[in-house]
């Protein structure tokens, strides 16, 4: 007790807490961030490894069309856009971590630019927990935003939606769906 | 197939729609052999639950025979199953801590987004019981599309134990179990239930098994509270007689060990704060009728534990948080675990420890739901629980 009570009177009490950025209440990103997070009863290196997967990966990722791989670090990514637009962009493996983390950005050119991360992270006795941040220039701007909320494309919900599709699968063998039938599966999934 | 479908408030109807089919590896189709109205179907039918659309299939409490499985099933054509109300998927942190019905992979993706931002984390999943909690077809039909059918139903290998004996381990069962479960009874103790309905009068049961040595039932309808008497309970009919005073007086000045609500958000009765209650539902000012927990909190004795397996859906106001503190109180609630409650009470049924037929005031054709529900609702006095038979005419049920 004295030791703690000795250290925190000598030293200089941080300004920061262990927050993540993106619950912040004053920082200012200058692109658009986002980040969600999900717990997943696996080992990290296998949920890595499903990641770096890119044709079952698109699978899961319940708006994205296509991934395609150019290279082991670079390939093309396809995804639907609010009004029924599709977007696409180029994206760059910038820094990859076997079994902990996988950061991105887009080339040059790209429809959405864009950079992220996906972290996986042992949590004990509840699994691995997986955090993707997101930045990106949101196209059209603050209207933009609104008008992809209104079409339930907005980034954040899709993310969060993806992230649990991802636990799902994983740890179920498959994606949950309340429909009763093949018809009603199609009106839901809206296709 | 035919099936009891929700159209809006006081209208369900027998609708014809399509059948179920397998979508998942995991999954079975049963032919439903009895299926029950539940008090929490009121809670539908009245309106009070939000995320329900037109022609939603009810029904959450119910057990047939498997015709269908998927290539992960367990489950084999022909077996005799009854199915959890929960949707659980026995692999994730919620349902490895038993605790199923927080189950974090039953509920659809995008049916998560309302809970999460309404209460605070996504909820899990049920059968027919609105869009926020899955948007699956219930069991008030001609069959039912049951997912995780390797982890959640019950085999019933014995045919000689028919359905009404053991329909109710689906929901109303282990939901008064649990409910005597949290209110962490201990032998000696005098409990209080509120709500002679199937859960009060499982609850009233449960607690005597647990060891209390005292159970006081309230309710205002004479026939459910003579069926609380016929278990050993005292009771109180809260339209003769003043609640609180009442309690005080039977317990000695001292309260109840424990009290249970049974009642959840509708509440009936002209007290002052349920008019309130009442008038700020109505305007969106609160949404749940909560006299039943307040005066079971007020009720209850210091350091003493509140147990609340009746159902709340939003906000209420005049919480006695200060009474709550003060005198030391423990609330436990939740939605039923049942996965983990079924094969115990299924074997204090086959042993018979445990009856539960008494409860069943009618047995209806899946056709005559309509009728079913209307009176459930109107006249809950003498229709304590309906079971509808699908495969039955009206004329022969
Ligand atoms: N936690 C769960 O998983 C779970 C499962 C099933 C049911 N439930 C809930 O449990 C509650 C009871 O279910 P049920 O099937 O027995 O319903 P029910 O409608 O048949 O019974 C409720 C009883 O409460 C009585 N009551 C109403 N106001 C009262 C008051 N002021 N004081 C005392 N009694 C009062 C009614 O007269 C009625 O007899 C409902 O809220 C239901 O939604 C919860
Ligand atoms: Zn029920
Ligand atoms: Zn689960």
């Amino acid at each position: 007790m004295t030791d703690v009570s000795q250290r925190v009177r000598e030293g200089d009490a941080s300004t920061h807490d262990d927050a993540p950025v993106t619950a912040s209440k004053t920082a200012k990103p200058d692109r658009a961030l986002l980040a969600e997070v999900v717990t997943i009863n696996a080992p990290a290196q296998e949920l890595y490894a499903f990641w770096r997967d890119t044709p079952r990966l698109a699978g899961v990722l319940e708006n994205v069309l296509s991934i395609e791989a150019i290279d082991s670090v670079r390939s093309r990514w396809t995804v639907k856009a609010p009004a029924g637009r599709e977007v696409s962009w180029e994206s760059v493996i910038t820094d990859d971590q076997p079994g902990s983390s996988i950061s991105w950005q887009s080339a040059e050119g790209a429809d959405v630019a864009n950079s992220g991360r996906v972290e996986f992270k042992d949590a004990g006795q509840r699994g691995t927990i997986v955090r993707a941040t997101i930045a990106y220039e949101p196209p059209g701007g603050t209207v933009g935003q609104f008008i992809a909320k209104l079409f339930q494309r907005e980034p954040r919900i899709q993310a969060r939606r993806d992230l649990h599709r991802f636990k799902q699968l994983i740890e179920t063998g498959e994606v949950a769906t309340g429909a009763r039938n093949q018809r009603i599966l199609r009106e839901r999934s809206g296709d | 197939m035919k099936a009891i479908a929700w159209h809006g408030k006081h209208d369900v109807r027998y609708d014809t729609v399509d059948d179920p089919e397998i979508l998942n590896p995991r999954d079975a189709i049963i032919r439903v052999t009895s299926t029950a109205i539940c008090g929490s179907d009121l809670h539908l039918y009245d309106g009070y639950i939000p995320t329900m659309q037109k022609g939603d299939i009810l029904g959450h409490e119910f057990m047939g025979e498997v015709v269908e499985t998927g290539p992960k099933s367990t489950l084999k054509t022909g077996q005799r199953v009854v199915v959890p109300f929960t949707i659980s998927c026995g692999k994730c942190y919620h349902c490895s801590k038993h605790q199923y019905s927080g189950c974090e992979n039953g509920n659809p993706a995008d049916n998560q987004d309302i809970s999460r931002e309404g209460m605070g984390l996504p909820m899990g999943a049920a059968f027919g019981y609105s869009h926020m909690t899955g948007g699956y077809s219930g069991g008030q039909a001609e069959y039912v599309r049951v997912p995780f059918s390797d982890f959640g139903p019950l085999v019933i290998p014995d045919d000689s134990i028919e359905d009404d004996k053991v329909l109710f381990l689906t929901d109303i069962l282990p939901t008064g179990w649990m409910a005597a479960e949290n209110a962490q009874i201990e032998p000696g103790d005098t409990v209080a239930v509120w709500g002679c309905g199937p859960v009060g009068l499982f609850a009233v049961q449960s607690a005597f098994l647990m060891g209390a040595e005292r159970v006081i039932a309230i309710d205002h309808f004479p026939r459910r509270l003579e069926m609380a008497r016929q278990f050993g309970a005292e009771t109180v009919n809260f339209e003769e007689s003043k609640v609180a005073e009442a309690l005080w007086d039977m317990t000695g000045g001292i309260g109840p060990d424990a009290t249970i609500d049974c009642v959840g958000l509708e509440a009936h009765g002209a007290f002052a704060d349920n008019v309130i209650d009442q008038i700020k539902v109505s305007t969106f000012l609160g949404t749940d009728r909560a006299h039943v927990i307040r005066q079971a909190i007020m009720a209850t004795r210091k350091g003493g534990r509140v147990s609340m397996p009746g159902v709340y859906a939003g906000f209420v106001d005049k919480f006695p948080l200060g009474a709550f503190m003060e005198k030391g109180l423990t609330l436990k609630t939740g939605q039923t675990h049942v996965q983990q409650y079924l094969r115990p009470l299924y074997t204090a049924i086959a042993e018979g420890k445990i009856d539960s037929t008494f409860l069943i005031s009618h047995r209806m054709a899946l056709e005559e739901g309509p009728t079913g529900y209307q009176k459930f609702h109107d006249e809950q006095d003498k229709y304590t629980k309906i079971v509808l038979k699908p495969g039955t005419s009206a004329k022969a049920a």
